[in-house]
């Protein structure tokens, strides 16, 4: 028997089909948006008698239905755009206007004697209406995290000056799961010492219906 | 110069496509590896807000979702124009939240319980009123841990217009 080879299988429409294909998974992929801002609720608790917090340690916002920010903090009440909330915030956070155990060691602040006292006693209280817009949170939440990153960045560089990053990347290198297990735990402890030293006292007021 | 006329005389070679497959299917290959199959169909517009102080969401994690935002063009005869909530596949009401939860976490292994995460996925035209209530029944059934998916961007300068 004579022999033959195989016939060779055409390829050129290889080409077509995989195309196909490719167009088929363009058109049902959706690139997952899976990060976003992390918040703790507050546990549902009987009613207490709440803390006392002195006057001076309160940033109060509040965001009214037609997403204007009103601020009351330091002795000021203050109409605010969006775009200096952050400043004022840090502004209000690194005050450092203590005295005597109350001192802020870090705080580079104005020490103005009626704003906060140090990072531990200054708190944040927002309360906003119903009809105030969802993006309009976010952003203000955006804002007052960006301003805790800012001064966490700070302190974080300061005590670790070695370390060559911010508390920001720190903290995105301690969530990588691609981090070793030894170097997360050092990086764990690093990061715990500057979230007690500024920590996110941050409190919300249910919202106003009326 | 008989150096370059020459060339003229064959005409255009042919372009080899013989490596067109190949091109194709490494994109493809691309494409099936980063697609992630939709878990819910959505009825709701949800153009989600930008922020820049964003973390991953730790995947490791149960994560349940709940969508909140204005009923899509055809739901509107039924639903109205007001932000409505989403659960699984369906329009929900506040108080549906708890049974929600629970079952979400009746799916769960006993260590994991503590670690469910809920993401809100709330379109940005949306009011507070309703994400409020989202809140309070989160609080109700103790399911504390939450994060406000977002894209990522510029908070101040999107939320100008």
């Amino acid at each position: 028997m004579a022999k033959r080879s195989a016939p060779e299988v055409n390829a050129g429409s290889m080409a077509d089909i995989a195309f196909l294909l490719l167009i088929f998974f363009l058109v049902t992929t959706d690139i997952a948006t899976d990060s976003g801002l992390n918040r703790k609720l507050p546990p549902m608790v009987e009613e207490t008698t709440p803390p006392i917090i002195k006057k001076k340690n309160i940033f109060q916002l509040n965001v009214n239905r037609n997403n204007q920010l009103f601020v009351i903090t330091g002795g000021e009440e203050k109409l605010l755009e969006l775009k200096d909330l952050r400043k004022e915030v840090v502004a209000f956070l690194d005050n450092g206007g203590g005295t005597g155990t109350d001192a802020c060691k870090y705080c580079k602040g104005a020490k103005n004697p009626s704003s906060s006292d140090n990072f531990q006693k200054a708190v944040i209280s927002l309360s906003n209406d119903r009809l105030t817009k969802y993006k309009t949170y976010i952003a203000v939440q955006n804002e007052i995290i960006a301003a805790y990153n800012t001064i966490r960045d700070r302190e974080y560089k300061r005590q670790f000056p070695n370390s060559g990053m911010s508390f920001v990347e720190a903290n995105d290198k301690y969530q990588d799961p691609q981090t070793p297990e030894a170097e997360k735990e050092k990086l764990k402890e690093k990061l715990e010492t500057i979230k007690l030293l500024v920590p996110q006292l941050f409190s919300e007021a249910e919202t106003k219906s009326n | 110069m008989s150096k370059f006329k020459k060339k003229k005389d064959g005409g255009l070679p042919p372009i080899s496509t013989a490596s067109l497959p190949d091109i194709v299917f490494m994109l493809l290959f691309f494409f099936m590896v980063a697609t992630v199959i939709k878990e819910d169909n959505l009825k709701i517009e949800n153009k989600l807000p930008s922020a820049d102080q964003i973390e991953k969401l730790d995947k490791k994690n149960p994560v349940s979702y709940i969508y909140i935002g204005k009923p899509s063009s055809n739901y509107q005869d039924t639903y109205g124009t007001e932000a409505r909530i989403q659960l699984n596949d369906k329009f929900a009401s506040p108080d549906e939240i708890a049974a929600f939860i629970a079952s979400e976490r009746a799916a769960l292994r006993e260590e994991l319980l503590s670690k469910l995460t809920v993401a809100l996925k709330v379109d940005s035209e949306a009011n507070m009123g309703v994400v409020s209530d989202v809140k309070q029944e989160l609080r109700k059934v103790n399911a504390l841990k939450i994060n406000y998916t977002t894209r990522k961007g510029d908070a101040v300068s999107n939320n100008s217009n």
